[in-house]
């Protein structure tokens, strides 16, 4: 899932001081299971603004809400009376949620109030961490389904380099060598012969690339009307 | 044949010497020459670092050209951290026709150890495959895509690193295969401190039968004191300092000779080791050091 962190409150008093009506809208998806942007965090946000407002003696309504997905046109089309009736919204989805609120009230103003972090899954409660880069090229059937591309800070796909030292890479002692840990695996599983040959160079034009990325997939699409 | 000296030297089955030249952190030619001067005649060839440690210096292939009018080979070091394969092949072309003609590929140390950690890396490609396209951009005479080169090749002396210290340890030796398989003419090591464990990976490496298939240079680096081996031991990912050096350092009444001392131990020790072609000297900003440590070891004078 997508993982994210909200933005220091200081920021988002910052972004938000200029409006006196604003909207909260929170997401039932990633970040609520991430505890970052769902119903609880955007009623303890919506607290805080309200208390800096206080604090800073300006006139401020704010009001929460929440889609189940803001990553879904169907999701948020719900939410246009309250929408209309704010100076802003302050959006606790990730980045794609925050674009397509922005996209469905133009020329509404959206706020992000996430950081939104990476592609991941919690190890422990509190703790989240990145498995995937998103790279358009899945790479996992040769490395003993651990991703390189997300877990090697080179992003290598001849590892493991020169500062790997008891299973850690050489970046931070609590970051684990992934070329490590792809080497272990496949050593249980008697393939090491999948990395002792060349990788070549990645194409990478299926990763971050060319401007946006799109799918296209003709066996969906609904067919319009000429 | 890339036509170095290096090269010359080790096909003739002579002992090779190689050194290490950091450029400065500035845009002075004066620094280069004066590091330049202190290695002249004393190694085959000397590596130009590529931003090491991620911090800006002046470039490889300029620091390396300043050399060649100082008469030193350079070995041009390039990694894979700051430019993506356009960028690399530009610069070897243009290294190349600057007149070098040893390379060495590496993937790069991290932005975060440098001046700029909040630098975008680029890692479009990693050490095995910038062997791969350095081979395809001399031998192969194409560009990495696969296009042919009309006109001059950029053919190099190809070198690699590799770290027998680093872990897992067992994979290492099979890591060098690759390596030698990606296009590796040399190979420079990590500095060595801990002579049993790079015996332990070089009988690994003769098992695989690639000391005849690569010239390996042993990377040895004089300590001048008993604390710079202490931060190397602690600070220096995939570097090995055993305590018995750093407590022969701390009782020396001069530091300096004895960490001079120990560095002409090991390269003797390196000399007997079979599969060993040579040594790659590091003196970290004490470029003086490698006259005496070449003179004490019986390496010259130099072919």
């Amino acid at each position: 899932m997508i993982i994210a962190e909200q933005k220091p409150v200081k920021e988002i008093i910052e972004l938000t001081k200029e409006h006196k009506k604003l909207l909260v809208v929170g997401c039932g998806s990633c970040v609520t299971i991430c505890f970052a942007g769902g119903e609880r965090e955007t009623r303890t946000l919506a607290s805080a603004l309200s208390l800096a407002a206080g604090r800073e003696k300006r006139k401020l309504k704010i009001e929460t809400d929440m889609a189940l997905r803001q990553c879904e046109w169907e999701f948020i089309d719900g939410l246009a009376e309250k929408v209309d009736a704010v100076d802003a919204v302050v959006s606790t989805a990730c980045g794609v949620g925050v674009q397509l609120m922005a996209e469905r009230f133009a020329p509404k103003l959206v706020l992000p109030g996430l950081n939104t972090s990476f592609m991941g899954l919690p190890v422990e409660q509190g703790v989240w961490v990145e498995n995937c880069g998103g790279c358009g090229h899945c790479v996992l059937a040769y490395t003993g389904g651990i991703c390189p591309i997300a877990r090697c800070a080179k992003s290598m796909l001849n590892g493991p380099c020169g500062g790997s030292q008891d299973g850690k890479c050489e970046v931070a002692a609590d970051i684990d060598c992934a070329w490590h840990e792809i080497y272990v695996r496949l050593k249980s599983q008697d393939r090491l012969e999948l990395i002792t040959e060349l990788k070549p160079a990645k194409d990478w034009s299926s990763s971050r690339d060319g401007g946006q990325r799109k799918i296209v997939r003709d066996d969906l699409k609904i067919p319009r009307p000429e | 044949m890339a036509g170095s000296n290096l090269e010359k030297v080790l096909k003739s089955g002579q002992f090779a010497v190689t050194g290490e030249l950091g450029p400065p952190k500035n845009a002075d030619p004066e620094i280069v020459r004066k590091k330049a001067a202190l290695l002249k005649g004393v190694v085959d060839a000397v590596n130009i670092t590529d931003c090491q440690t991620a911090i800006v210096r002046m470039s490889s292939i300029a620091a390396g050209t300043i050399a060649m009018q100082e008469g030193v080979e350079p070995v041009i070091q390039m990694t894979c951290r700051d430019r993506n394969r356009i960028g690399m092949q530009s610069d070897l072309l243009g290294a190349h026709a600057l007149g070098a003609r040893n390379l060495l590929c590496l993937t790069g140390d991290h932005q975060k150890f440098g001046n700029h950690p909040q630098s975008k890396n680029v890692f479009d490609l990693d050490s095995m495959q910038l062997l791969d396209l350095a081979r395809d951009l001399g031998q192969g005479a194409r560009f990495q895509c696969g296009e042919e080169i009309e006109g001059a090749a950029a053919d190099f002396f190809i070198g690699a690193a590799a770290n027998p210290f680093a872990d897992p340890f067992e994979f290492r030796a099979l890591r060098l295969a690759k390596k030698v398989a990606a296009g590796a003419n040399f190979i420079q090591t990590q500095i060595i401190y801990n002579l049993p464990k790079f015996k332990e990976w070089m009988s690994a490496v003769r098992d695989l039968g690639l000391h005849e298939k690569v010239y390996i240079l042993g990377g040895v680096t004089p300590l001048k004191s008993a604390g710079m081996g202490r931060y190397m031991q602690k600070n220096v990912p995939g570097l090995d300092v055993p305590d018995e050096l750093i407590d022969r350092l701390k009782g020396a009444g001069d530091p300096q000779q004895e960490g001079i001392n120990i560095c002409v131990d090991i390269i003797n020790e390196l000399k007997e080791v079979e599969g060993v072609s040579g040594v790659h000297i590091m003196a970290i900003e004490w470029e003086e050091a490698v006259a005496t440590i070449a003179e004490r070891a019986g390496l010259l004078p130099r072919p």
